[in-house]
């Protein structure tokens, strides 16, 4: 048999390995993509909004046919104790312009649509190929991979790693450490079928227009984690997910939060007389700035939700994982114009680009942020006491306005004491600087 | 040896789903697959190209989409793949199907070398009628083994191949001349994995694509809409049949009584079952 070599190796077809290969293939660059999935998003879940900016970078007529739900022109807050909710709410028509910022997607289309670009950009794409090792020569370069099918050594100059959150072999091969619970969210999903006229009246929308609901509170028991509900054409996507940490301490279920997130009064109209179709669950690396493994070495790169490019804050991670894909591609293709080696010197290119770019500025603003919210008190207390003063202020009942605001004061007080509120309020001021 | 293996891509019938808006079968988003019996049949032609040489050919009818399920195919380890796809062809019922496919079969011939033996599997899952393979055959002039579970041996010389053919009440073995063609049944083999040479030829392979000219195919009121007198009356979702428990009033009588009650009952219902017992019994 002739020893095939490329240029390039993505394991893996998710956002980040998408736009790795688009990117490599668009610069002639010699690539291979494998995927375990029977075909591109067949394993991929999300709940799933793309950001127009990071795809529109790799492909700017993205809008034409790719396969879009809604574009959002309206985002909820909720902030919620077991009956009640507090929200934020901001909607704007400046939203619905002609390039919409945000859209709500079905992965699974989704994915294989943008696999379709990476084809006919000249990447060959394999699908139903598990790669289960990365072959190191003696000096630890990693020169190409082994798959689950005979004869499936192939060879590379560079092998990028958009295997997701699991880091499983980069892990296998020592280049890395398998990412710890405390960094890791597991959420699980629902799709939710509806007539299209009910969505739009109960979100009060006309044609593609969507709303997003992000939710945190004592919905997640105490855990650190949110939930949401996501407006497609004729579904909603509701979820919600927790450390995996918390999961492990607390012996909760991911599908017991969600019945219970279901079951919520503010959650019951909007969903009630849907019918469920699908269940999903998946890990979302949230450990940020501080968990960020090693991204670069001998023939190897990190890109996406491997090198835990989430930015748990702002709900974003396809955005950092099509930019990180992005980067790197650019990166190889530098080197190899420059017909250098792809040493772990060379690749480390990479890591700077991404030091100058948003994906590590984000992160880097938010680095304590993880910590922050390991505090329980802002997932159970906060929303309690948020909740009672909201009732309170609003109820009419005789009660003088003055005697109304130092009864919520001395709540707060009595719950956290003055150095509890402080700790918190400098915590959170940390994490979000 | 060239074999000739049309498969058809259908949708997967384990995920169908029915609207639940408005009831009808969701086609789109719906995985599709390669037709289950078809993968029996390409597996059986690899076997023969592994152990006789020559190469196999996978050819269908359908959509452009139906590219897919080819390149799978290609994966498995088939050598060429042949897509016939033109506007022409929506809408074709089983006449119409087996005469593109015949046609395509013919220019198949022509472009590269006649098939010793056309496989298809024994029926789809989507339309389940086993009419066109037949059809096919008829068209080509070929000799037609269907409901085949094993080709037991080609002998080259002679030109001719002897197959394991299920029927009711046991197994025939039949011999014919080739070349022929061949419906395989269920069970019979199970699909390779293609190794990683096969997935590299199958994702840099060219899918011949032919309209319905391109085939060969002059008289286009033969195919698709205008070439099928099948008519599609209506598609329902069958309502469960629910049938009343008969109550035998059995109270107050001995057990005896009651044995004899419940047969008289059964026996009155379906008289041959009582004659059949009693021949039965009349052994003994």
């Amino acid at each position: 048999m002739i020893e095939e070599r490329f240029d390039a190796i993505v394991v893996g077809a998710g956002p980040a390995g998408n736009a790795c290969a688009l990117t490599l293939a668009q610069r002639g660059l010699k690539v291979l993509q494998l995927e375990r999935g029977e075909y591109p998003g067949s394993k991929n879940v999300q709940g799933a909004i793309l950001y127009s900016d990071a795809l529109e970078q790799l492909i700017p007529d993205f809008r034409e046919d790719a396969p879009l739900e809604r574009h959002i022109i309206e985002q909820r807050l909720w902030m919620m104790d077991d009956r009640s909710t507090t929200a934020m709410q901001y909607r704007s028509d400046d939203f619905n312009e002609e390039k919409p910022n945000r859209y709500t997607i079905i992965r699974a289309q989704f994915d294989k649509w943008f696999s379709k670009r990476v084809q006919a950009a000249g990447a060959l794409v394999i699908c139903e190929t598990t790669v289960t090792e990365l072959v190191q020569d003696d000096t630890g370069r990693v020169i190409g991979v082994r798959t689950d099918r005979v004869g499936g050594f192939i060879k590379a100059d560079v092998v990028v790693l958009a295997e997701g959150v699991n880091g499983l072999l980069g892990a296998r091969a020592g280049l890395r450490e398998v990412p710890a619970p405390k960094t890791v969210a597991l959420a699980v999903k629902e799709m939710h079928f509806l007539p299209q006229e009910t969505i739009e009246a109960r979100f009060n929308l006309k044609g593609d227009e969507g709303v997003v609901i992000e939710a945190a509170g004592t919905i997640t028991k105490g855990m650190t984690g949110t939930a949401f509900i996501y407006t497609n054409k004729e579904s909603l996507a509701v979820g919600i997910g927790c450390l995996i940490s918390d999961f492990a301490e607390t012996g909760e279920t991911p599908y017991g939060l969600l019945e219970r997130f279901k079951a919520h009064p503010s959650a019951v109209p909007l969903l009630s007389g849907s019918e469920v179709k699908e269940y999903a669950a998946h890990m979302i690396p949230e450990g940020g700035y501080r968990a960020i493994p090693k991204l670069f070495g001998d023939g190897w790169l990190v890109v996406g939700d491997a090198g835990q490019f989430v930015n748990a804050v702002h709900r974003e991670g396809s955005n950092l994982a099509m930019t990180t894909g992005r980067i790197a591609a650019e990166t190889i293709a530098q080197i190899k114009t420059r017909r250098d080696p792809m040493t772990a010197e060379n690749l480390a290119i990479y890591k700077k680009k991404l030091d100058e770019s948003f994906v590590m500025k984000d992160l880097k603003k938010y680095k304590n942020l993880p910590h922050a919210l390991e505090n329980k008190h802002l997932f159970t207390t906060y929303p309690q006491l948020l909740s009672s003063a909201m009732q309170t202020w609003f109820r009419v009942d005789g009660v003088e306005k003055k005697a109304k605001e130092n009864a919520i004061v001395k709540s707060f007080f009595s719950a956290r004491r003055f150095t509890g509120l402080v700790s918190d309020a400098f915590s959170m001021a940390r994490g979000w600087r | 040896m060239h074999i000739v293996v049309c498969l058809k891509q259908v949708p997967d019938s384990a995920q169908i789903r029915v609207h639940p808006v408005t009831n009808t079968i969701m086609r789109q988003g719906v995985p599709t697959i390669i037709n289950p019996y078809d993968l029996f049949a390409l597996e059986q032609a690899l076997q023969l190209r592994d152990q006789h040489g020559g190469e196999v050919t996978v050819l269908t009818m359908g959509p452009p989409m139906a590219e897919d399920s080819l390149r799978k195919a290609l994966t498995f380890g088939a050598d060429r793949a042949v897509l016939l796809t033109d506007r022409f062809f929506a809408g074709s019922d089983t006449l119409a199907t087996s005469f593109a496919l015949a046609s395509a079969i013919q220019k198949i011939s022509e472009t590269w070398s006649a098939p010793d033996i056309v496989f298809t599997g024994k029926q789809t899952i989507d339309g389940d009628t086993a009419q066109v393979g037949p059809g096919v055959a008829r068209r080509l002039e070929l000799n037609q083994l269907t409901y085949v579970a094993r080709i037991s041996g080609i002998d080259f010389a002679e030109r001719s191949v002897t197959v394991e053919r299920r029927a009711e009440g046991g197994v025939q073995t039949l011999k014919t001349s080739l070349p022929c063609l061949v419906t395989m049944l269920e069970g019979t083999n199970t699909i390779r994995r293609g190794t990683m040479h096969d997935a590299l030829r199958a994702a840099r392979a060219t899918v011949v694509k032919w309209s319905a000219a391109e085939a060969g195919i002059k008289d286009l009121t033969k195919c698709g809409l205008k070439g099928s007198p099948t008519v599609v009356k209506r598609v329902f979702a069958p309502t469960p049949r629910s049938e009343r428990a008969q109550i035998v009033d059995l109270t107050g009588k001995s057990n005896e009584e009651m044995g004899e009650a419940l047969m008289a009952e059964i026996f009155a219902r379906s008289p041959s079952l009582e004659s059949a017992l009693e021949k039965m019994a009349a052994g003994y």
